[in-house]
């Protein structure tokens, strides 16, 4: 077989290849975007500690969020579909053109902000959603998830176990100064309301979520005092 | 270089080809006897329910890949073979990919980077290179499946015996009952850790052989 041939055989294949991919790669594009909106609210009611089977997903989260909207640093409403809004180019912006996401829920009268974080693990990106109680201080539940970490290592942080340690904890000290959650190595003080027990074997992703709880929450700052003042 | 010369007819389930299912499934066991495709087994089998869809999936890429090989064993050139075969594979794992996010996405989601993988579980490549590429498409496929099944089953063995005693669960339902937990049996932690696939596997394999005594060596 000469080396034409090799190259015009190579050649076939790879359009051959490409054009099979790409036809069902469009195809089922749509189901696949569908499953991904479905996994976000799942994900935003788990911040506020509501299992959501994917069949009533979208029912439960129509019934608890009343509202969704965006926020800019300095805590005024903008213009927008906060469900839409893609955090992942959003956290590449400069903080003043940022648009920040707020779900506001209302669970049987109680009201619950949940707000969605990104940041960068061991390999790859890690973001997820945390539900604050109505004092905007208290977490009332935490969710994460990531794309490429360590499964069984850093990977845990996906884990009901890992996000469980988040309820109750604060994100301001009694004075009210700004305090996050800190995912320190080993085991975290029990009385500690700032921080939770680090994943072992995955201290990189465990300081990506410290960073990503400091940095994500901080901007919003500006919206929690204005909120805490009306 | 076998490929079947006689120009007769052969039957679609002739003694021949049935070995070529059954085959895999015991004494050629690409798992217990090869011991090849351990690290899909390790990683993806705390719970029986994405041991089953990796099953499939693998029968699925692997009784394709061997089909498509086998249909174009007579036009690969041999300088570039191992690409082909490992072009044909990989669009086949990203179709399955696909298709899982489509239709089983919670699924997809558990089985993450693994499935990505199944391009480099071993068995695949090897059938391709060992077989598909010098028989026809029919035995091939047998071939192909025959193997992914003897891969599937013992899959779904360590699957089952994992998530029973590291969750109690069997595909997600609560099997072991209550009254047995307030008289004091705790779910075996360890047994959801990748070591213990790898222990389970060895038991496995150790009743393989002592059933198929031929398979000891005893040189």
């Amino acid at each position: 077989m000469t080396n034409r041939y090799v190259f015009l055989y190579a050649s076939a294949m790879v359009v051959v290849v490409a054009l099979v991919l790409s036809s069902a790669a469009t195809l089922l594009r749509p189901l696949q975007e569908r499953n991904m909106r479905i996994e976000k609210m799942q994900n935003i009611l788990s911040a506020i500690n509501i299992p959501a089977p994917r069949a009533e997903a979208e029912a439960l989260f129509n019934q608890y969020i009343t509202t969704a909207k965006i926020v800019n640093y300095r805590g005024e409403e903008i213009e927008g579909d906060a469900f839409e809004v893609e955090l992942q180019d959003e956290v590449r912006k400069d903080l003043a053109d940022r648009q920040l996401p707020v779900f506001i829920a209302d669970v049987d009268g109680e009201v619950f902000y949940i707000l969605p974080i990104r940041g960068n693990g061991l390999w790859g990106p890690i973001w997820g959603y945390i539900g604050l109680e109505s004092d905007l201080t208290t977490i009332a539940g935490a969710n994460f998830d990531h794309a490429s970490e360590t499964p069984g290592l850093g990977a845990e942080i996906a884990d009901k176990p890992f996000q469980e340690q988040f309820t109750g904890k604060r994100i301001f000290d009694e004075e009210g100064n700004f305090r996050p959650v800190r995912v320190v190595k080993g085991r975290a003080p029990a009385d500690d309301l700032h921080a939770v027990d680090g994943v072992s074997g995955g201290t990189i992703t465990s300081n990506g979520v410290t960073n990503m709880l400091r940095e994500g929450l901080a901007a919003y700052k500006s919206y929690f005092e204005k909120i805490k003042t009306t | 270089m076998s490929e079947n010369s006689n120009t007769q007819k052969e039957a679609l389930f002739s003694p021949q080809n049935r070995k070529l299912l059954s085959n895999p499934l015991g004494k050629d066991n690409p798992i217990n006897v090869q011991v090849l495709g351990i690290c899909s087994v390790l990683a993806i089998t705390v719970q029986l329910r994405t041991s089953i869809v990796m099953a499939i999936s693998v029968v699925a890429v692997m009784g394709l890949a061997n089909v498509i090989i086998s249909l174009l064993r007579k036009t690969i050139p041999p300088r570039i073979r191992i690409i082909v075969q490992l072009t044909v594979i990989a669009s086949l794992v990203i179709l399955v990919d696909q298709v899982l996010k489509a239709f089983v996405y919670d699924v997809s989601r558990q089985l993450s980077v693994f499935v990505g993988l199944i391009i480099t579980n071993c068995i695949i490549m090897g059938r391709l290179e060992a077989y598909a590429l010098n028989n026809k498409p029919w035995p091939s496929f047998l071939d192909g499946i025959g193997n992914a099944f003897g891969y599937g089953w013992v899959l779904l063995t360590v699957g089952f015996f994992r998530e029973l005693f590291g969750s109690g669960t069997l595909m997600g339902y609560q099997v072991i009952p209550g009254f047995l937990y307030d008289l004091g049996y705790e779910n075996n932690g360890f047994m959801i850790l990748p070591p213990m696939a790898l222990i389970t596997v060895g038991i496995i394999i150790w009743v393989h052989r002592h059933r198929d005594r031929s398979l000891v060596d005893i040189s």
